[in-house]
Protein backbone atom coordinates (compact mmCIF):
# COMPACT_ATOMS: atom_id res chain seq x y z
CA UNK A 1 0.00 0.00 0.00
CA UNK A 2 1.27 3.68 -0.85
CA UNK A 3 2.72 4.83 2.28
CA UNK A 4 1.12 8.22 2.41
CA UNK A 5 -2.37 6.59 2.65
CA UNK A 6 -0.57 3.96 4.97
CA UNK A 7 -3.21 3.92 8.57
CA UNK A 8 -2.20 2.69 11.61
CA UNK A 9 -3.82 -0.36 13.28
CA UNK A 10 -5.06 1.24 16.31
CA UNK A 11 -5.27 5.05 15.92
CA UNK A 12 -3.23 7.07 18.72
CA UNK A 13 -3.96 9.87 21.02
CA UNK A 14 -1.76 12.45 22.92
CA UNK A 15 -3.64 13.82 26.13
CA UNK A 16 -3.85 17.62 25.11
CA UNK A 17 -4.80 20.86 27.96
CA UNK A 18 -5.80 22.57 24.82
CA UNK A 19 -7.31 20.13 22.12
CA UNK A 20 -8.20 17.62 24.80
CA UNK A 21 -7.16 15.00 22.63
CA UNK A 22 -4.72 15.10 19.42
CA UNK A 23 -5.71 12.27 16.88
CA UNK A 24 -3.24 10.53 14.81
CA UNK A 25 -4.31 7.63 12.43
CA UNK A 26 -1.52 8.11 9.48
CA UNK A 27 1.65 6.11 9.74
CA UNK A 28 3.34 8.77 8.17
CA UNK A 29 2.43 11.16 11.02
CA UNK A 30 3.24 9.17 13.80
CA UNK A 31 7.09 8.02 11.82
CA UNK A 32 7.53 11.57 11.89
CA UNK A 33 6.84 12.47 15.76
CA UNK A 34 9.06 9.50 16.20
CA UNK A 35 11.93 10.98 14.34
CA UNK A 36 14.88 12.45 16.74
CA UNK A 37 14.62 15.98 15.22
CA UNK A 38 11.11 16.40 16.19
CA UNK A 39 11.82 14.82 19.76
CA UNK A 40 14.48 17.53 19.96
CA UNK A 41 11.82 19.77 20.51
CA UNK A 42 10.08 18.71 23.69
CA UNK A 43 13.56 19.92 25.19
CA UNK A 44 12.86 23.43 23.66
CA UNK A 45 10.20 26.16 25.31
CA UNK A 46 7.65 27.35 23.21
CA UNK A 47 8.01 30.66 24.87
CA UNK A 48 12.15 30.79 25.76
CA UNK A 49 12.61 33.59 28.51
CA UNK A 50 8.78 33.99 29.56
CA UNK A 51 8.77 31.53 32.04
CA UNK A 52 11.15 34.15 34.16
CA UNK A 53 7.66 36.39 34.62
CA UNK A 54 4.92 33.86 34.18
CA UNK A 55 6.34 30.73 35.97
CA UNK A 56 3.65 28.10 34.11
CA UNK A 57 5.25 28.52 30.79
CA UNK A 58 6.85 25.66 30.24
CA UNK A 59 5.34 24.25 27.72
CA UNK A 60 7.82 22.81 24.64
CA UNK A 61 7.80 23.18 20.87
CA UNK A 62 6.52 19.66 20.60
CA UNK A 63 3.32 20.24 22.17
CA UNK A 64 2.95 23.13 20.21
CA UNK A 65 3.97 21.26 16.57
CA UNK A 66 1.15 18.45 17.54
CA UNK A 67 -1.16 21.58 18.54
CA UNK A 68 -0.79 22.88 14.88
CA UNK A 69 -1.18 19.41 13.23
CA UNK A 70 -4.14 18.99 15.15
CA UNK A 71 -6.50 21.76 14.02
CA UNK A 72 -4.96 21.82 10.50
CA UNK A 73 -6.31 18.05 11.01
CA UNK A 74 -9.47 19.36 12.03
CA UNK A 75 -9.75 21.58 9.65
CA UNK A 76 -9.00 19.21 6.49
CA UNK A 77 -11.83 17.01 8.07
CA UNK A 78 -14.05 20.54 7.55
CA UNK A 79 -13.14 20.83 4.15
CA UNK A 80 -13.60 17.34 2.69
CA UNK A 81 -15.63 17.68 -0.78
CA UNK A 82 -15.69 21.28 -0.62
CA UNK A 83 -14.89 23.10 -3.67
CA UNK A 84 -11.34 24.35 -4.09
CA UNK A 85 -9.78 21.54 -1.80
CA UNK A 86 -8.25 18.53 -3.11
CA UNK A 87 -7.71 15.83 -0.52
CA UNK A 88 -4.66 14.03 -2.14
CA UNK A 89 -3.07 17.43 -0.42
CA UNK A 90 -4.11 16.91 2.93
CA UNK A 91 -1.30 14.43 4.51
CA UNK A 92 0.93 17.41 2.95
CA UNK A 93 -0.76 20.16 4.95
CA UNK A 94 -0.59 17.56 8.10
CA UNK A 95 3.36 17.31 7.85
CA UNK A 96 4.05 20.89 7.07
CA UNK A 97 1.75 21.67 10.24
CA UNK A 98 3.73 19.15 11.89
CA UNK A 99 7.02 20.23 11.26
CA UNK A 100 6.63 24.09 10.91
CA UNK A 101 8.87 24.66 13.37
CA UNK A 102 11.31 22.13 13.64
CA UNK A 103 14.30 24.02 12.73
CA UNK A 104 13.69 25.91 15.90
CA UNK A 105 16.52 26.10 18.44
CA UNK A 106 17.07 26.49 21.95
CA UNK A 107 16.30 30.54 22.90
CA UNK A 108 15.33 31.15 19.01
CA UNK A 109 15.01 34.94 19.57
CA UNK A 110 18.44 35.57 21.01
CA UNK A 111 20.63 32.82 19.04
CA UNK A 112 19.51 34.38 15.38
CA UNK A 113 20.02 37.59 16.40
CA UNK A 114 23.59 37.38 17.99
CA UNK A 115 24.92 34.52 15.88
CA UNK A 116 23.28 35.65 12.50
CA UNK A 117 20.89 32.64 11.96
CA UNK A 118 17.28 31.82 10.89
CA UNK A 119 15.54 29.09 12.34
CA UNK A 120 13.69 28.40 9.01
CA UNK A 121 17.17 27.82 7.23
CA UNK A 122 17.66 25.35 9.55
CA UNK A 123 13.82 23.73 9.26
CA UNK A 124 14.62 23.81 5.76
CA UNK A 125 17.59 21.81 6.34
CA UNK A 126 15.86 19.04 8.37
CA UNK A 127 13.61 18.56 5.93
CA UNK A 128 15.93 18.31 2.98
CA UNK A 129 19.03 16.97 4.59
CA UNK A 130 20.79 13.84 5.62
CA UNK A 131 18.12 13.45 8.51
CA UNK A 132 15.61 11.10 9.78
CA UNK A 133 12.56 13.23 8.94
CA UNK A 134 13.90 13.61 5.45
CA UNK A 135 13.92 9.55 5.67
CA UNK A 136 10.49 9.44 6.46
CA UNK A 137 9.18 11.90 3.88
CA UNK A 138 10.92 10.28 0.99
CA UNK A 139 8.90 7.11 1.66
CA UNK A 140 6.16 8.71 0.18
CA UNK A 141 8.08 9.73 -2.93
CA UNK A 142 11.56 12.00 -3.63
CA UNK A 143 9.87 14.81 -4.10
CA UNK A 144 7.57 15.02 -1.20
CA UNK A 145 10.11 16.73 1.20
CA UNK A 146 10.63 19.48 -1.35
CA UNK A 147 6.96 19.95 -1.25
CA UNK A 148 6.91 20.05 2.68
CA UNK A 149 9.47 22.95 2.65
CA UNK A 150 7.53 24.63 0.12
CA UNK A 151 4.22 25.03 2.06
CA UNK A 152 6.56 26.05 5.53
CA UNK A 153 8.67 28.44 3.29
CA UNK A 154 5.14 29.85 1.53
CA UNK A 155 6.87 29.54 -1.73
CA UNK A 156 4.08 26.48 -3.03
CA UNK A 157 2.07 27.26 -5.31
CA UNK A 158 -1.14 26.02 -3.99
CA UNK A 159 -1.53 29.29 -1.61
CA UNK A 160 -4.85 27.71 -0.25
CA UNK A 161 -2.17 25.04 1.26
CA UNK A 162 0.16 27.39 2.23
CA UNK A 163 -2.27 29.80 3.91
CA UNK A 164 -3.74 26.60 6.27
CA UNK A 165 -0.66 26.90 7.76
CA UNK A 166 0.75 30.91 7.05
CA UNK A 167 -1.83 33.44 7.03
CA UNK A 168 -3.61 36.07 9.29
CA UNK A 169 -5.83 33.42 10.69
CA UNK A 170 -3.80 30.22 10.69
CA UNK A 171 -3.00 26.91 12.40
CA UNK A 172 -0.02 27.93 14.08
CA UNK A 173 -1.27 31.10 15.84
CA UNK A 174 -4.49 29.84 16.79
CA UNK A 175 -2.71 27.11 18.81
CA UNK A 176 0.00 28.82 19.93
CA UNK A 177 -2.63 31.89 21.18
CA UNK A 178 -4.58 29.47 23.34
CA UNK A 179 -1.64 27.31 24.36
CA UNK A 180 0.35 30.48 25.24
CA UNK A 181 -2.62 31.61 27.43
CA UNK A 182 -3.26 28.09 29.29
CA UNK A 183 -0.05 27.99 30.48
CA UNK A 184 0.95 31.60 31.29
CA UNK A 185 -2.35 31.32 33.24
CA UNK A 186 -3.80 34.48 31.78
CA UNK A 187 -7.43 34.97 30.61
CA UNK A 188 -7.03 37.05 27.56
CA UNK A 189 -6.30 34.44 25.23
CA UNK A 190 -9.55 32.79 24.42
CA UNK A 191 -11.31 32.51 21.83
CA UNK A 192 -13.86 29.93 20.32
CA UNK A 193 -11.50 28.24 17.88
CA UNK A 194 -14.49 25.49 17.24
CA UNK A 195 -16.75 28.39 16.21
CA UNK A 196 -13.90 29.73 14.13
CA UNK A 197 -12.94 26.42 12.44
CA UNK A 198 -16.70 25.85 11.35
CA UNK A 199 -16.89 28.94 9.73
CA UNK A 200 -13.68 29.04 7.76
CA UNK A 201 -14.36 27.59 3.97
CA UNK A 202 -11.47 26.99 1.10
CA UNK A 203 -11.26 28.81 -2.02
CA UNK A 204 -9.29 29.32 -4.63
CA UNK A 205 -5.98 30.57 -2.78
CA UNK A 206 -6.80 31.45 0.62
CA UNK A 207 -9.31 30.13 3.47
CA UNK A 208 -11.54 32.38 4.45
CA UNK A 209 -14.28 33.10 7.24
CA UNK A 210 -18.17 32.85 6.56
CA UNK A 211 -19.39 36.28 7.62
CA UNK A 212 -22.02 34.90 10.30
CA UNK A 213 -18.36 33.71 12.09
CA UNK A 214 -17.07 37.47 12.26
CA UNK A 215 -17.20 37.64 16.16
CA UNK A 216 -15.32 35.00 17.01
CA UNK A 217 -12.71 36.40 14.56
CA UNK A 218 -12.71 39.57 16.22
CA UNK A 219 -12.01 37.92 19.63
CA UNK A 220 -9.16 35.82 18.01
CA UNK A 221 -7.81 39.36 16.97
CA UNK A 222 -8.51 41.24 20.39
CA UNK A 223 -6.70 37.86 21.73
CA UNK A 224 -3.77 38.35 19.55
CA UNK A 225 -3.16 42.34 20.80
CA UNK A 226 -3.68 41.50 24.26
CA UNK A 227 -1.69 38.69 24.36
CA UNK A 228 1.38 40.65 22.66
CA UNK A 229 1.43 43.10 24.94
CA UNK A 230 0.52 41.48 28.18
CA UNK A 231 2.57 38.67 27.25
CA UNK A 232 4.72 38.17 24.68
CA UNK A 233 6.44 41.84 25.27
CA UNK A 234 6.63 41.79 29.03
CA UNK A 235 9.03 44.11 29.90
CA UNK A 236 10.47 41.34 32.60
CA UNK A 237 10.60 39.27 29.72
CA UNK A 238 12.50 41.65 27.50
CA UNK A 239 14.65 42.05 30.31
CA UNK A 240 15.61 38.18 30.74
CA UNK A 241 15.90 38.23 26.81
CA UNK A 242 18.27 41.40 27.24
CA UNK A 243 20.78 39.68 29.42
CA UNK A 244 20.70 36.50 27.45
CA UNK A 245 21.12 38.38 24.28
CA UNK A 246 24.14 39.92 26.17
CA UNK A 247 26.00 36.51 27.62
CA UNK A 248 25.94 35.20 24.22
CA UNK A 249 27.49 38.53 22.95
CA UNK A 250 29.77 38.36 26.10
CA UNK A 251 30.76 34.77 25.38
CA UNK A 252 31.66 35.42 21.74
CA UNK A 253 33.55 38.34 22.20
CA UNK A 254 35.69 36.27 24.45
CA UNK A 255 36.11 33.61 22.13
CA UNK A 256 37.41 36.30 19.34
CA UNK A 257 39.94 37.47 21.43
CA UNK A 258 41.37 34.15 22.50
CA UNK A 259 40.20 33.91 25.86
CA UNK A 260 40.65 30.94 28.28
CA UNK A 261 37.74 29.48 29.22
CA UNK A 262 37.37 27.13 32.04
CA UNK A 263 34.96 24.88 30.36
CA UNK A 264 35.88 24.75 26.46
CA UNK A 265 32.60 25.96 24.77
CA UNK A 266 32.61 23.11 22.16
CA UNK A 267 28.86 23.12 21.70
CA UNK A 268 29.12 27.04 21.08
CA UNK A 269 32.43 27.03 18.53
CA UNK A 270 30.76 26.30 15.06
CA UNK A 271 28.09 29.12 16.39
CA UNK A 272 30.83 31.75 17.42
CA UNK A 273 32.53 30.89 14.00
CA UNK A 274 29.37 31.67 12.33
CA UNK A 275 29.45 28.23 10.66
CA UNK A 276 26.90 26.26 11.90
CA UNK A 277 26.03 22.72 10.89
CA UNK A 278 23.07 20.75 11.09
CA UNK A 279 24.81 18.46 13.19
CA UNK A 280 26.11 20.60 15.60
CA UNK A 281 22.55 22.41 15.36
CA UNK A 282 20.36 19.76 16.46
CA UNK A 283 22.75 19.08 19.73
CA UNK A 284 21.37 22.28 20.85
CA UNK A 285 18.92 22.27 23.50
CA UNK A 286 18.26 24.45 26.61
CA UNK A 287 19.45 21.69 29.01
CA UNK A 288 23.24 21.92 27.22
CA UNK A 289 22.64 25.83 26.99
CA UNK A 290 21.90 26.42 31.29
CA UNK A 291 24.66 23.62 31.54
CA UNK A 292 27.13 26.04 30.08
CA UNK A 293 25.28 29.10 31.79
CA UNK A 294 25.74 27.58 35.26
CA UNK A 295 29.54 26.69 34.24
CA UNK A 296 30.03 30.30 32.85
CA UNK A 297 29.09 31.30 36.67
CA UNK A 298 32.74 30.24 37.77
CA UNK A 299 34.44 32.14 34.75
CA UNK A 300 37.26 34.34 35.44
CA UNK A 301 35.39 36.87 33.20
CA UNK A 302 33.46 39.52 35.39
CA UNK A 303 30.69 40.45 33.01
CA UNK A 304 30.20 36.62 32.25
CA UNK A 305 30.20 35.88 35.45
CA UNK A 306 27.50 37.97 36.59
CA UNK A 307 25.33 37.80 33.54
CA UNK A 308 25.18 34.47 33.91
CA UNK A 309 24.73 34.53 37.79
CA UNK A 310 21.94 37.06 36.71
CA UNK A 311 20.03 34.81 34.01
CA UNK A 312 19.77 32.11 36.01
CA UNK A 313 19.15 33.48 39.60
CA UNK A 314 16.85 35.93 37.93
CA UNK A 315 18.49 38.93 38.83
CA UNK A 316 17.59 41.00 36.31
CA UNK A 317 17.65 44.49 34.80
CA UNK A 318 15.47 47.54 35.76
CA UNK A 319 13.51 49.23 32.96
CA UNK A 320 12.80 53.23 32.22
CA UNK A 321 10.51 54.27 29.60
CA UNK A 322 12.35 55.36 26.76
CA UNK A 323 11.72 58.15 24.11
CA UNK A 324 15.01 58.21 21.64
CA UNK A 325 13.95 61.74 20.09
CA UNK A 326 13.80 63.33 23.58
CA UNK A 327 16.73 60.75 25.92
CA UNK A 328 19.15 60.79 22.95
CA UNK A 329 21.48 63.06 25.01
CA UNK A 330 20.61 61.43 28.33
CA UNK A 331 21.28 58.27 26.70
CA UNK A 332 24.66 59.88 25.76
CA UNK A 333 25.89 61.09 28.88
CA UNK A 334 24.87 57.93 30.89
CA UNK A 335 27.06 56.06 28.57
CA UNK A 336 30.11 58.27 29.68
CA UNK A 337 28.99 58.02 33.36
CA UNK A 338 28.30 54.44 32.90
CA UNK A 339 32.22 53.87 31.60
CA UNK A 340 33.46 56.59 34.17
CA UNK A 341 31.52 53.98 36.72
CA UNK A 342 33.30 51.30 36.05
CA UNK A 343 30.12 49.71 34.07
CA UNK A 344 30.50 48.58 31.02
CA UNK A 345 27.53 50.22 29.07
CA UNK A 346 28.08 47.38 25.99
CA UNK A 347 26.62 45.22 28.29
CA UNK A 348 24.49 47.28 31.13
CA UNK A 349 23.06 50.26 29.29
CA UNK A 350 20.46 48.46 26.56
CA UNK A 351 17.54 50.18 24.83
CA UNK A 352 15.43 47.86 23.83
CA UNK A 353 12.43 48.59 21.06
CA UNK A 354 8.98 46.62 20.23
CA UNK A 355 10.29 46.14 16.47
CA UNK A 356 13.13 44.09 18.20
CA UNK A 357 10.48 41.44 18.88
CA UNK A 358 8.78 41.31 15.46
CA UNK A 359 5.23 39.94 16.00
CA UNK A 360 2.35 39.83 13.35
CA UNK A 361 -0.06 42.21 14.06
CA UNK A 362 -3.50 42.15 11.81
CA UNK A 363 -2.23 44.16 9.05
CA UNK A 364 -5.77 45.33 6.93
CA UNK A 365 -3.72 44.28 4.12
CA UNK A 366 -3.39 48.06 2.18
CA UNK A 367 -1.30 48.48 -0.43
CA UNK A 368 -0.70 44.39 -0.82
CA UNK A 369 1.80 44.13 1.81
CA UNK A 370 -0.19 41.32 3.23
CA UNK A 371 -3.08 38.92 2.34
CA UNK A 372 -5.77 40.29 5.07
CA UNK A 373 -8.45 38.22 6.54
CA UNK A 374 -11.21 38.15 3.79
CA UNK A 375 -14.96 37.76 5.38
CA UNK A 376 -17.47 35.44 2.46
CA UNK A 377 -20.74 37.20 2.74
CA UNK A 378 -23.98 35.72 1.45
CA UNK A 379 -23.80 37.01 -1.63
CA UNK A 380 -20.56 35.14 -2.02
CA UNK A 381 -18.18 38.22 -1.92
CA UNK A 382 -15.10 39.28 0.32
CA UNK A 383 -15.13 41.78 2.67
CA UNK A 384 -12.00 43.05 4.07
CA UNK A 385 -12.31 42.02 8.02
CA UNK A 386 -11.22 45.78 9.35
CA UNK A 387 -13.93 47.17 7.00
CA UNK A 388 -16.80 45.13 8.34
CA UNK A 389 -15.63 45.18 12.34
CA UNK A 390 -15.06 48.34 14.21
CA UNK A 391 -13.41 46.35 16.96
CA UNK A 392 -10.75 45.11 14.35
CA UNK A 393 -10.28 48.38 12.62
CA UNK A 394 -9.73 50.11 15.96
CA UNK A 395 -7.04 47.83 16.66
CA UNK A 396 -5.07 47.62 13.55
CA UNK A 397 -5.53 51.39 13.13
CA UNK A 398 -3.73 52.00 16.16
CA UNK A 399 0.24 52.27 15.96
CA UNK A 400 1.60 51.50 19.78
CA UNK A 401 5.18 51.50 19.70
CA UNK A 402 7.76 51.34 22.92
CA UNK A 403 11.23 51.44 23.93
CA UNK A 404 12.73 50.60 27.17
CA UNK A 405 15.86 51.30 28.70
CA UNK A 406 17.70 48.52 30.80
CA UNK A 407 20.07 48.86 33.26
CA UNK A 408 21.21 47.13 36.34
CA UNK A 409 20.12 48.54 39.78
CA UNK A 410 22.29 46.80 42.07
CA UNK A 411 25.47 48.19 40.04
CA UNK A 412 24.47 51.42 40.26
CA UNK A 413 23.70 51.74 44.02
CA UNK A 414 27.07 50.06 44.50
CA UNK A 415 29.39 53.20 42.16
CA UNK A 416 31.34 54.60 44.95
CA UNK A 417 32.04 57.59 43.46
CA UNK A 418 29.38 59.85 44.52
CA UNK A 419 28.79 62.44 42.01
CA UNK A 420 28.78 59.88 39.58
CA UNK A 421 25.97 58.37 40.96
CA UNK A 422 24.45 61.13 41.45
CA UNK A 423 24.22 61.92 37.90
CA UNK A 424 23.42 58.32 36.78
CA UNK A 425 20.71 58.23 39.60
CA UNK A 426 19.05 61.64 38.14
CA UNK A 427 18.96 60.87 34.88
CA UNK A 428 17.21 57.57 35.34
CA UNK A 429 15.01 58.82 38.04
CA UNK A 430 16.03 56.50 40.43
CA UNK B 1 21.81 52.08 20.07
CA UNK B 2 19.06 51.97 17.46
CA UNK B 3 21.49 51.62 14.19
CA UNK B 4 18.92 49.53 12.74
CA UNK B 5 16.48 52.57 12.70
CA UNK B 6 19.34 54.86 11.74
CA UNK B 7 20.04 52.61 8.33
CA UNK B 8 16.16 52.77 7.69
CA UNK B 9 16.58 56.69 8.30
CA UNK B 10 19.15 56.93 5.92
CA UNK B 11 17.30 55.54 3.53
CA UNK B 12 14.96 58.12 3.65
CA UNK B 13 17.77 60.98 3.67
CA UNK B 14 18.56 60.03 -0.23
CA UNK B 15 14.75 58.74 -1.60
CA UNK B 16 13.71 62.40 0.29
CA UNK B 17 10.15 60.49 -0.32
CA UNK B 18 9.26 57.25 -0.55
CA UNK B 19 5.39 56.46 -1.69
CA UNK B 20 3.88 52.99 -0.96
CA UNK B 21 4.29 50.73 1.62
CA UNK B 22 4.74 47.95 -0.83
CA UNK B 23 7.27 49.41 -2.31
CA UNK B 24 9.04 50.55 0.59
CA UNK B 25 9.42 46.81 1.97
CA UNK B 26 10.56 45.89 -1.88
CA UNK B 27 13.21 48.63 -1.64
CA UNK B 28 14.96 47.77 1.59
CA UNK B 29 14.65 43.69 0.73
CA UNK B 30 16.48 44.52 -2.84
CA UNK B 31 18.92 46.22 -0.95
CA UNK B 32 19.21 43.81 1.21
CA UNK B 33 19.90 41.36 -0.99
CA UNK B 34 22.49 43.82 -2.76
CA UNK B 35 24.33 43.30 0.68
CA UNK B 36 23.52 46.65 2.48
CA UNK B 37 23.72 46.40 6.39
CA UNK B 38 19.68 46.07 6.69
CA UNK B 39 18.77 43.45 8.85
CA UNK B 40 15.26 43.39 9.21
CA UNK B 41 13.94 39.66 8.72
CA UNK B 42 11.49 38.78 5.60
CA UNK B 43 9.49 35.82 5.21
CA UNK B 44 7.76 34.85 1.34
CA UNK B 45 4.16 36.50 1.56
CA UNK B 46 1.39 36.60 -0.63
CA UNK B 47 2.94 39.62 -2.69
CA UNK B 48 6.71 38.43 -2.35
CA UNK B 49 8.84 39.52 0.70
CA UNK B 50 7.51 40.72 3.54
CA UNK B 51 9.02 41.92 6.70
CA UNK B 52 7.04 42.55 9.72
CA UNK B 53 9.83 43.84 11.62
CA UNK B 54 10.28 46.64 8.95
CA UNK B 55 6.52 47.44 8.82
CA UNK B 56 6.76 47.89 12.91
CA UNK B 57 10.35 49.57 12.45
CA UNK B 58 8.43 52.34 10.57
CA UNK B 59 5.65 52.66 12.83
CA UNK B 60 8.30 53.35 15.42
CA UNK B 61 10.04 55.99 13.56
CA UNK B 62 6.82 57.54 13.02
CA UNK B 63 5.56 57.91 16.36
CA UNK B 64 9.32 58.62 17.42
CA UNK B 65 8.54 62.03 14.88
CA UNK B 66 11.41 60.81 12.73
CA UNK B 67 9.05 59.90 9.84
CA UNK B 68 6.31 61.13 8.55
CA UNK B 69 3.80 59.15 7.14
CA UNK B 70 0.85 60.53 4.79
CA UNK B 71 -2.04 58.98 4.18
CA UNK B 72 -4.04 59.63 0.58
CA UNK B 73 -6.92 57.94 -1.32
CA UNK B 74 -6.32 56.68 -4.45
CA UNK B 75 -8.30 55.16 -6.89
CA UNK B 76 -10.09 52.77 -4.18
CA UNK B 77 -7.63 51.98 -2.12
CA UNK B 78 -4.93 54.36 0.71
CA UNK B 79 -1.88 54.81 -0.15
CA UNK B 80 0.98 56.23 2.23
CA UNK B 81 3.87 58.32 1.54
CA UNK B 82 6.75 58.45 4.00
CA UNK B 83 9.54 61.78 4.15
CA UNK B 84 12.23 62.37 6.69
CA UNK B 85 11.51 65.06 9.33
CA UNK B 86 14.14 67.83 10.50
CA UNK B 87 13.84 65.62 14.00
CA UNK B 88 15.39 62.40 11.82
CA UNK B 89 18.12 64.50 10.44
CA UNK B 90 18.97 65.42 13.90
CA UNK B 91 18.57 61.59 15.00
CA UNK B 92 20.92 60.27 11.72
CA UNK B 93 23.82 63.16 12.64
CA UNK B 94 24.22 61.18 15.82
CA UNK B 95 25.30 57.60 13.85
CA UNK B 96 28.53 57.12 10.73
CA UNK B 97 26.85 55.15 8.82
CA UNK B 98 28.53 54.92 5.99
CA UNK B 99 26.06 54.04 3.07
CA UNK B 100 27.29 56.40 0.31
CA UNK B 101 26.84 53.54 -2.41
CA UNK B 102 23.16 53.07 -1.19
CA UNK B 103 22.13 56.63 -2.55
CA UNK B 104 22.34 55.57 -6.41
CA UNK B 105 20.49 52.15 -5.50
CA UNK B 106 17.80 54.16 -3.51
CA UNK B 107 17.68 56.16 -6.72
CA UNK B 108 17.30 53.97 -8.87
CA UNK B 109 14.54 51.88 -7.61
CA UNK B 110 12.19 54.77 -6.14
CA UNK B 111 11.58 55.04 -10.13
CA UNK B 112 10.20 51.95 -10.47
CA UNK B 113 6.36 50.81 -9.81
CA UNK B 114 5.78 48.71 -7.16
CA UNK B 115 4.00 45.87 -9.33
CA UNK B 116 7.84 45.71 -11.22
CA UNK B 117 9.64 45.79 -7.28
CA UNK B 118 7.67 42.78 -6.42
CA UNK B 119 9.16 40.97 -9.45
CA UNK B 120 12.68 42.15 -9.00
CA UNK B 121 12.40 41.11 -5.21
CA UNK B 122 10.72 37.99 -6.32
CA UNK B 123 13.27 36.92 -8.65
CA UNK B 124 15.97 37.75 -5.73
CA UNK B 125 14.53 35.50 -3.16
CA UNK B 126 14.53 32.56 -5.47
CA UNK B 127 18.08 33.28 -6.07
CA UNK B 128 19.59 29.93 -4.84
CA UNK B 129 18.04 28.18 -7.23
CA UNK B 130 19.18 28.28 -11.40
CA UNK B 131 18.04 30.85 -13.70
CA UNK B 132 15.57 28.57 -15.66
CA UNK B 133 14.74 27.73 -12.20
CA UNK B 134 13.53 31.00 -10.95
CA UNK B 135 11.69 32.07 -14.37
CA UNK B 136 9.75 28.71 -13.26
CA UNK B 137 9.12 29.77 -9.70
CA UNK B 138 8.12 33.15 -10.31
CA UNK B 139 5.56 32.01 -13.24
CA UNK B 140 4.07 29.91 -10.32
CA UNK B 141 3.74 31.93 -7.28
CA UNK B 142 3.36 35.14 -9.46
CA UNK B 143 0.73 33.73 -11.73
CA UNK B 144 -1.90 35.96 -11.00
CA UNK B 145 0.62 39.38 -11.80
CA UNK B 146 1.17 37.84 -15.16
CA UNK B 147 4.22 39.26 -15.53
CA UNK B 148 5.84 38.83 -19.54
CA UNK B 149 9.27 37.06 -20.78
CA UNK B 150 10.80 40.72 -21.32
CA UNK B 151 9.45 42.02 -18.30
CA UNK B 152 11.20 39.29 -16.25
CA UNK B 153 14.14 39.28 -18.26
CA UNK B 154 14.38 42.70 -17.57
CA UNK B 155 14.16 42.33 -13.98
CA UNK B 156 17.16 39.99 -14.21
CA UNK B 157 19.45 42.68 -16.55
CA UNK B 158 18.19 45.07 -13.91
CA UNK B 159 19.58 43.19 -11.14
CA UNK B 160 22.77 42.85 -12.71
CA UNK B 161 22.77 47.04 -13.34
CA UNK B 162 21.96 47.39 -9.73
CA UNK B 163 24.83 45.19 -8.87
CA UNK B 164 27.49 47.41 -11.28
CA UNK B 165 25.95 50.38 -9.61
CA UNK B 166 26.81 49.43 -6.21
CA UNK B 167 30.24 47.78 -7.53
CA UNK B 168 30.98 51.12 -9.30
CA UNK B 169 30.30 53.54 -6.79
CA UNK B 170 32.00 51.61 -3.85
Amino acid sequence: MNYMKQQLDEEKVFKDPVHRYIHVRDRIIWDLIGTKEFQRLRRIRQLGTTYLTFHGAEHSRFSHSLGVYEIVRRITEIFKDRPHWDDDERILCLSAALLHDVGHGPYSHSFEKVFNLDHEDFTQAIILGDTEVNAVLKRVDDDFPRKVSEVIAKTYENKLVVSMISSQIDADRMDYLLRDAYFTGVSYGQFDIERILRVMRPKEDQVVIKQSGMHAVEDYIMSRYQMYWQVYFHPVTRSAEVILSKILNRAKSLYDEGYTFKLEPLHFISLFNEKVDLEDYIKLDEGIIQYYFQAWQEEEDEILRDLCERFLNRRLFKYMEFNPNVHMEDWHKLYTLFVKAGIDPDYYLIVDSSSDLPYDFYRPGEEEERLPIHLLTRKNEYRELSRESTVVEAISGKKRTDHKLYYPADLISQVEDKEIKRKISEILEL
Amino acid sequence: MLEHHARLIALFNYAREVVGRKKLQKMVYIAKKLEFPFCEKYQFHFYGPYSEELTLRVEELCNLGFIEETKEKVSGYYQYRYTLTEQGEQFLKHYDLDLEPLQSCVDSMNEQPSRILELISTILYFDHLSKDEIIEKVQKVKQKQKYTSEEIEEAFQYIEDLKTQKTVVS
